[in-house]
């Protein structure tokens, strides 16, 4: 928080101080059975204790999910099929991403802050570590963010925080249903002209509850009987299946 | 102001009966597209007396299962939707335990081989494209065997000739280790039996089969076996040969969905009563014709997306723990 502060404080110079007040829709998203993915509402306001400035007020708000090892993999043509060639295992990418802003992104946010508060999703990306084997690793980490991009995982939403008199602010960020359990990091960052003037960093919690937690957790700690009760539950769901249809038949 | 926005609608009541999120596939689905694919493949099984796992598998892939959970969850399902069949065989008596147990020993060898396989190839990233190369030649071989022999029999029975006898194979008869079968009536060696329960113990592991397409022709044709022994041991073996493979997989691979396998076996074992009866009102030899036709368009697509340049050349997946 400090840390937060004292960078707000030296890019806010030029500009009066400004601070973030913000709430949540939720704190935590619930894994449930019927879980379709979670529309989690972020809303605010600016405080500030002078007249409003002047410029322009940017508004983004970013959350990113838990940073996921994968591995990224190109095909080639090996005997005239598609074959899996060459692979490169890439660290902390997060494995989910959005950012939401109230105007287009390079309109609020200058190139420099971009890149030192890790905001866009190849900015966010630069600090992933790629082996130094590949040489071409940055191919891999391109493909990474057109694939997540396509799947949804890895969002660009840009215009869709509502700024109300320079004060208010909200938005909807909707988290898909594949998700992985862990804190999502949610920053929020007002700017003037490019720069970040305020920040503020809280964290949506995301896990399996009830029988999804019940049985993820017993298919990792004790898988033998995990394996047992799910050949039992089959059977005799089965077998009563048709018990029950030739019951009917009868 | 803000609070006006906090009530936001939840999810209509409506999706929550319909979507349904899988525990260790992670991905949410429509519970209602699992019980009519469950019941639509049970319909093909129920007409054709196939366990169904070879349409099932690569249909899951097409909704976006992850393929090693696909596998592991068949496997489960497959034990389940042969365990009502199996009793009734047994009832019938109308399974050779003997023979039965021992294309299981080869079974469970196959299978354990085929774990092993399977993970070794999960840790190149080359899973995906054993499974699909295991359809494409297995489909393509038997869907053309079927294919023409059900063509053959429908000319012939158009011509009034007798269907062939079978052949006998002087080869099978040489070997060693000779075991009587009584219930077959056979005085075989166990050697053919067993490569016969090893390599559908393989199928089984690395596709996601019970393997009766090809154990059940196995069985006839090289074997010998009377064809009313032949589906109830094949069932037998199936049974115990998929319960391993599901054990190995959710032990090493952690990937067996027990929702996912108790929606897919309900929707099938109704479309298997269902099934059975549109089968009964069909002749044989024009079954045959169009489970090959299927085996063979299911192989096709298969082949084509191997074959075709990717839309996108990168693929995304975890890293594997080792």
């Amino acid at each position: 928080m400090l840390r937060w502060l004292l960078i707000a404080l030296l890019f806010a110079l030029p500009v009066r101080a400004e601070e973030v007040v913000l709430g949540l829709s939720q704190d935590e998203v619930a894994i449930t059975t019927s879980f379709d993915g979670s529309e989690i509402l972020i809303f605010g306001a600016v405080k500030r204790e002078t007249t409003i400035p002047e410029s322009e007020l940017g508004v983004i708000v970013t959350i990113a999910g838990p940073p996921e090892p994968v591995t990224v993999r190109r095909k080639e043509r090996r005997f005239g099929i598609w074959v899996n060639t060459d692979a490169v295992e890439l660290d902390g990418a997060p494995s989910f991403y959005a950012v939401a802003t109230n105007a287009p992104l390079d309109d609020v946010l200058g190139i420099r802050d971009n890149l030192l508060h890790k905001v866009s999703v190849p900015s966010k990306l630069r600090s992933v570590d790629t082996p130094n084997t590949v040489l071409d690793a940055s191919a891999y980490v391109a493909a990474l963010i057109r694939i997540n991009t396509s799947a949804g995982t890895y969002q660009l939403l840009e215009d869709t925080v509502i700024v109300d008199q320079d004060t208010l602010f909200r938005t909807r960020i909707r988290l898909p249903a594949a998700l992985t359990e862990g804190a999502y990091e949610t920053r929020i960052f007002l700017t003037r002209e490019g720069q970040v003037v305020a920040s503020y960093e809280t964290a949506i919690d995301v896990r399996k509850v009830g029988l999804e937690r019940w049985l993820f957790t017993l298919s990792r700690e004790n898988p033998f009987w995990y394996g047992i009760m799910s050949l039992a539950i089959a059977i005799a769901a089965g077998w009563t299946a048709s018990a029950a249809f030739s019951l009917l038949r009868n | 102001m803000a609070a006006r926005h906090l009530d936001f609608p939840s999810a209509p009541v409506l999706t929550v009966f319909m979507q349904i999120y899988l525990p260790i596939a992670e991905v949410s689905v429509n519970a209602f597209l699992l019980l009519g694919l469950g019941g639509m493949v049970g319909i093909l099984s129920g007409m054709f007396g196939v366990g169904g796992g070879f349409l099932m598998t690569p249909l899951l892939f097409f909704i976006g299962i992850p393929p090693a959970v696909a596998v592991a969850t068949e496997a489960n399902q497959i034990v389940a939707s042969s365990f009502s069949g199996v009793l009734a065989h047994l009832r019938r008596k109308t399974v050779d335990l003997r023979m039965g147990t021992v294309l299981l020993i080869g079974g469970l060898i196959g299978a354990a081989l085929g774990v092993l396989l399977f993970n070794y190839l999960k840790s190149l990233g080359q899973v995906d494209l054993l499974v699909r190369l295991c359809y494409v030649v297995f489909l393509g071989v038997i869907g053309a065997l079927m294919f023409v022999e059900s063509l053959n029999a429908i000319r012939k029975t158009a011509k009034g000739t007798a269907i062939p006898t079978r052949k006998k194979h002087g080869l099978i008869h040489k070997l060693p280790f000779k075991m009587r079968f009584r219930v077959s009536g056979l005085y075989i060696s166990v050697i053919p039996p067993l490569l016969v329960g090893l390599s559908v113990g393989v199928l089984a592991a690395i596709m996601g089969v019970g393997g009766g397409f090809i154990m059940v022709p196995a069985m006839i044709y090289l074997l010998g076996m009377p064809t009313k022994v032949v589906v109830g041991t094949s069932l037998f073996q199936i049974i115990f040969v998929t319960a391993f493979t599901t054990m190995l997989h959710a032990t090493t691979n952690y990937t067996v969905d027990v929702v996912l396998a108790v929606l897919l076996l309900i929707g099938g074992v109704i479309g298997a009563q269902v099934g059975t009866r549109i089968g009964v009102r069909m002749k044989a030899e024009q079954l045959r014709i169009l489970l090959a036709l299927m085996v063979l368009a299911v192989c096709g697509k298969l082949a084509f997306d191997l074959l075709v340049t990717p839309y996108e050349l990168y693929s995304v997946g975890a890293v594997e723990g080792h």
